[in-house]
């Protein structure tokens, strides 16, 4: 198939930056969408151009560096997949598709599609562990039983690849389906209890730090997140966040 | 110089316990005078970071990825070995050794394994204390699964998503010590050299791959942990980005490379569906556990799948050829990794491949649907159920076991593996060779060491299921944070490492004439052109079975390949700014030397055993008739290369194996 | 507190229970109204009308507080708006929200304007005039020659087409407020579970039961006065 690519094009972080119309001819419909780009790339490092910068690594969907925004959406118009693992064929021959770089004061561009996610970091900097020393000391993996439920709900949780697509997809940049997840994976697991009073205050304060939106639950993440992680996370957040408060 | 391996004295079992008695420790004050460089934070990186830091030492982590929770270690999907014996079925730390050497087709060191088992119960213990979500059992205790090449279960998982699980778990270590401001950690950071002072590793040089900036980074040791070096085929199940560039630049600068030949094929990938084609994706060993493998008997059959005349649905239990359980009864279609992948090439290499390439075999499940269908009939009471009601009652249990994978093949392929079975080949997966490290998993240069997947130590020639996880665990947390302190513990007095003397200099200068030269030489092919090109050579020749005549070939190619590279290279952009074609250009220069010396040591080891296949050994006759043959009178050694300039011209450096607990044996699963 | 309100989850969590509070008063209002149109001459309207106009607790308890919560609902409201868009400095070329939100969820600022616009206009034609009769005049007799009068005001005010009209369009911007806020105002405060499946349905019920219930009662008395 033959399209037109809208590329979001800019040089670096201070660049301002533009649409830029290209054509790829014959694309298979079995290509991933980053074949895809791959093919344009090549083509403009063969016409002497510069090929366009976009993040990705694992291509199979669980490192969560590939973020683009692809007609209008995170990911692309297909549901529970990262960009790697978009395949051309729900595209038809002819389209016009915009390819946009994740969009959030929070995650200023680098380059073209490449923007600069570190505000996740420090939000997990901030208290996204468990205070234990790896010495393997520990106690024994079974000593604490913990609840199948838990052990399950916390997974789900835990599932998060951290790619941005919640923050991109939010008509308020808010990260807390992101958060949501971190601050539920601990919430949930003995362990993690200790310390639950400081962490989602401090992970809250460092979320509201970096400048991301606030919630108004439209739910754009929990559908454009490619691993589904579920809105109760960010309802879970909310409850460990105000019974922290309480207790000071 | 003869090869040490340091390796304690004393009986294997007690080797680790005195080891550790007797080193010599850094106090407490000290270690806050003492930096030490981490590169890589996958696995091994990240927990040898957070450990370091927690014991007091300045920790400088480097990743290539804006994050360190995107290394590939994030893509292992099924599980972690330990020998906790939870379920009483028989396990032992000493079963995991044995296990672990047996697998590794008795090319490893045994006191490394045994340590390694020893260390593995630990590990579970350790993740479960960092929030790490195991599978529970409804019990609440943790639940295991069986894998590949054993008899008992000692699996632990994280859905299929264990990898990602034990990584996020070493990060949330590293994240308190980031905060803590004992790690100080540099994302989208390359290494490009390491830096030497008095024989000494005593620093780096690192390009911020976002401004381009070329950086010095000094400390009193430096671990090396970036991964394997799968890439060098173009194709494989690592990520993009993974590279050989830190292991092979240590490589040039003294560290020797060991068994380079031993990479593992896995056999369960998606395969390949064209040209464009950048990557492959692993399905999980797991699904062996019920899919039946096949190709069609007849060519007539093969032809008219591939024209789309027929689907393999029509073909009749006897005009298919499940070639595993033919040719291995006992095991059928749960033969170790190399096997399987072997049996695939051969039925493709005969022409039976069942898609457009001609690369690909049948993975199928409707004799497990059925099994199951029936199962849950008569568990549900359901009398004399309908063709459709089996149907539907196996594919849930089915869908229950691997829906995540399912899901997976049908974006991927688009089409329903619960009604057409998938297809599978063979896909280079994991690299057991790597940077030669002694006892202390220190390489041949003195303060330099390697851990993961980058070193050679732990896997011998062929590497079981679910222990990568397990290995670059162990290395980080609890194997290197012993061995470097006693060798920093020597370096007390030495003080903070000046980064302005010429050592640093030269180093600097040339890695920045090495990119000046790539952004200035506007040659007419991009870099990807001479990757893929290396990509098929190491493919088809140094793949998954291997002879002389092809190897020789491939040296000579790569070599051609490679002068090609130097003159006709076209990288666009500039040095000084994100330039991911120029990033790509320094690892693929580093690959088509690493290449080379793959096949040279391919060559040299001309005995069949693990991951590595040479045409030329194996079983002339009786029941093991074509089967790889190993030969431990000239073979049982560890092929370590010394440079030498061109990688033609490396020196081998023998390390000899000694089994004094282990009898050698061949492997037979017929 | 003051540092609570300044964390987002607390903003949001007081968003809630401000909302929580004005759907709990527009329950309220909504049983009164609806006695209006009872076939009883606005008899019992009447009364519950000068009960809740004259009864101390709730115009010097209650009423004060359903305007802060008023007023905090749309001040804070319009802070979250700003800060929110300050998020995201550059817009996307192209943005398809249909994909994955309702038209409500991302338009609340617009709903919630056009029912602020409402809100003007009601209390110019009901609230003022309260005002003015009880606290300017000092008339708290609720009396017009010799009945109360406050079915009757009501009556007089539906007899415009115009304002039939405006009321019935504001009423739809409630609903579509509603029927994303209800079931918002449950997750910010920590509700999303199986048990909240139920919630969700009660919520559009309410959303569009309410209004709808509003409109009726203004037609009702629109096309009662006009013959």
């Amino acid at each position: 198939m033959n399209l037109t690519l809208k590329i979001w094009r800019q040089k670096d972080a201070n660049d301002k930056g533009q649409m830029v119309d290209y054509n790829v001819t014959d694309i298979s419909e079995h290509m991933s969408f980053l074949e895809m780009m791959d093919v344009l790339n090549e083509q403009l490092i063969n016409t002497g151009d510069e090929p366009v910068a976009f993040d990705h690594d694992c291509r199979e969907g669980i490192c969560g560096m590939c973020s683009m925004y692809i007609n209008g959406e995170a990911h692309g118009p297909d549901r529970n997949v990262t960009t790697c693992q978009l395949h051309m064929r729900m595209f038809k021959d002819g389209d016009t598709i915009t390819i946009e770089p994740f969009r959030a004061t929070a995650f200023p561009v680098i380059k073209d599609l490449v923007v600069d996610r570190t505000s996740f970091e420090r939000i997990q900097q901030a208290g996204g562990f468990i205070s234990v020393n790896t010495s393997g000391n520990t106690q024994d993996g079974n000593a604490i039983p913990i609840p199948k439920k838990d052990a399950d709900d916390a997974m789900d949780a835990a599932t998060c690849i951290g790619c941005g697509a919640c923050v991109a997809s939010c008509k308020n940049s808010s990260a807390m389906l992101f958060v949501g997840a971190k601050v539920s994976q601990y919430a949930l697991l003995p362990q993690g209890r200790v310390e639950a009073t400081e962490r989602v205050q401090n992970m809250v304060a460092q979320m509201d730090l970096e400048g991301f939106g606030n919630c108004t639950n439209t739910g754009a993440c929990e559908i454009e997140c490619p691993k589904g992680i579920s809105l109760e996370n960010i309802a879970r957040m909310n409850t460990e966040f105000m019974k922290a408060s309480l207790k000071g | 110089m003869a090869l040490d391996s340091k390796t304690p004295k004393g009986p294997l079992k007690d080797k680790w316990t005195s080891y550790k008695n007797n080193i010599d420790l850094v106090n407490p004050a000290n270690k806050r005078n003492i930096d030490v460089i981490v590169v890589g934070t996958g696995l091994a990186g990240g927990s040898a970071a957070a450990t370091l830091a927690e014991l007091g030492y300045n920790v400088k982590a480097f990743a290539y990825q804006d994050s360190p929770r995107r290394a590939h270690s994030i893509a292992a999907q099924g599980g972690i070995n330990a020998a906790k014996n939870y379920q009483g079925d028989g396990d032992s730390s000493y079963r995991l050794f044995y296990d672990t050497v047996k697998g590794g087709d008795y090319r490893s060191r045994e006191a490394n394994v045994h340590r390694l088992a020893e260390v593995s119960a630990n590990i579970i213990d350790q993740c479960v204390a960092q929030g790490v979500p195991f599978a529970r059992d409804y019990g609440g205790m943790l639940d295991n699964r069986s894998f590949g090449g054993v008899l008992v279960s000692r699996t632990f998982y994280a859905k299929g998503q264990t990898g990602q699980q034990l990584l996020l778990g070493a990060y949330s270590a590293m994240n308190r010590q980031i905060a803590r401001g004992k790690i100080e950690m540099f994302n989208r950071h390359e290494m490009l050299d390491v830096v030497k002072v008095d024989g000494k590793a005593r620093g780096i040089i690192a390009r911020n791959l976002i401004t381009g900036e070329i950086e010095r980074h000094s400390a009193h040791a430096v671990v090396i942990a970036t991964g394997g070096y799968g890439n060098v085929y173009f194709l494989s199940t690592n990520a993009m980005g993974s590279n050989a560039t830190a292991a092979w630049k240590i490589h040039k600068k003294g560290a020797h490379f060991a068994n380079p030949c031993y990479t593992q094929i896995h056999p369960t990938c998606i395969p390949r569906s064209g040209d464009y084609q950048s990557k492959l994706t692993l399905m999980s060993e797991s699904l062996r556990n019920d899919g039946r493998i096949w190709v069609p008997k007849s060519m007539d059959d093969v032809m008219a799948i591939r024209e789309g005349r027929k689907s393999p649905t029509e073909l009749t239990e006897n005009e298919r050829d499940y070639y595993l359980e033919r040719r291995y009864p006992a095991f059928g279609n749960l033969v170790p990794r190399d096997v399987a992948s072997r049996a695939a090439k051969e039925r493709c290499d005969a022409g039976y491949g069942v898609n457009k390439t001609g690369e690909a075999v049948y993975l199928d499940f409707k004799s497990a649907i059925d099994r199951y269908g029936k199962e849950q009939a008569k568990l549900k009471g359901i009398n004399n159920p309908s063709e459709d009601k089996t149907y539907e009652l196996g594919q849930a249990i089915v869908e229950a076991k691997y829906g995540n994978l399912f899901q997976m093949y049908n974006k991927i392929v688009d089409e329903d593996p619960y009604k057409t079975p998938m297809m599978i080949y063979p896909a280079t997966h994991y690299t057991m060779g790597g940077v030669w490290v002694d006892y202390n998993l220190m390489t041949t240069v003195d303060g330099l060491y390697c851990i993961g997947e980058a070193n050679f130590s732990d896997h011998g020639a062929n590497r079981l299921g679910a222990s990568a996880l397990m290995q670059g665990l162990a290395d980080g947390y609890f194997v290197l944070p012993y061995t470097i302190g006693d060798y920093l513990s020597k370096d007390i007095r030495t003080g903070k490492i000046p980064t302005d003397t010429k050592e640093f200099d030269e180093a600097e200068k040339e890695v920045t004439e090495r990119i000046n030269f790539f952004v200035n030489n506007n040659g007419s092919k991009s870099v990807d052109y001479f990757h893929k090109k290396l990509g098929k050579i190491m493919w088809e020749k140094v793949g998954m079975a291997r002879n002389e005549k092809g190897l020789k070939e491939a040296m000579a190619e790569i070599k051609a390949v490679r002068e090609d590279f130097w003159k006709e290279v076209k990288v666009p952009g500039t040095a000084d700014e994100m330039n991911p074609e120029l990033e790509k250009a320094g690892r693929v220069a580093d690959f088509l030397e690493l290449g080379e010396l793959f096949a040279k040591d391919a060559l040299n080891r001309n005995e069949s055993c693990g991951g590595h296949f040479r045409e030329e050994s194996v079983e002339l006759d009786g029941l093991q008739k074509g089967e790889a043959k190993r030969d431990d009178v000239n073979y049982a050694y560890v092929a370590a290369w010394e440079y030498k300039g061109e990688p033609a011209d490396a020196v081998l450096h023998k390390e000899q194996l000694e089994f004094n607990d282990i009898e050698l044996k061949q492997r037979s699963y017929k | 507190m003051s540092g609570l309100l300044k964390s987002s989850i607390g903003r949001k969590f007081a968003m809630a229970i401000s909302a929580f509070f004005l759907m709990f008063f527009l329950l309220q209002h909504f049983v009164i109204n609806l006695t209006s149109i009872f076939p009883d001459h606005g008899v019992t309207f009447n009364n519950l009308s000068h009960f809740m106009g004259t009864n101390p607790l709730i115009q010097y308890g209650m009423q004060p507080v359903l305007i802060f919560g008023v007023v905090f609902h749309f001040v804070m409201g319009f802070v979250l708006e700003i800060k929110n868009r300050s998020a995201r400095q550059v817009s996307y070329a192209q943005n398809n929200g249909a994909a994955n939100s309702t038209w409500m969820s991302r338009n609340m600022i617009w709903s919630g304007l056009a029912i602020l616009a409402f809100i003007v206009l009601h209390f110019i034609d009901f609230w003022f005039p309260e005002l003015n009769t009880k606290f300017i005049q000092g008339d708290w007799s609720g009396l017009h020659n010799g009945e109360l009068r406050y079915f009757h005001e009501l009556q007089e005010k539906f007899h415009n087409p115009a304002r039939v009209g405006a009321y019935i369009g504001a009423f739809a911007f409630l609903a579509m407020h509603l029927l994303h806020g209800f079931n918002s105002a449950f997750q910010s405060m920590g509700a999303n579970n199986k048990y909240t499946k139920g919630l969700k349905t009660f919520g559009k019920l309410y959303a569009i039961i309410i209004p709808v219930g509003f409109m009726i009662i203004a037609l009702v008395h629109h096309f009662n006065h006009s013959h």
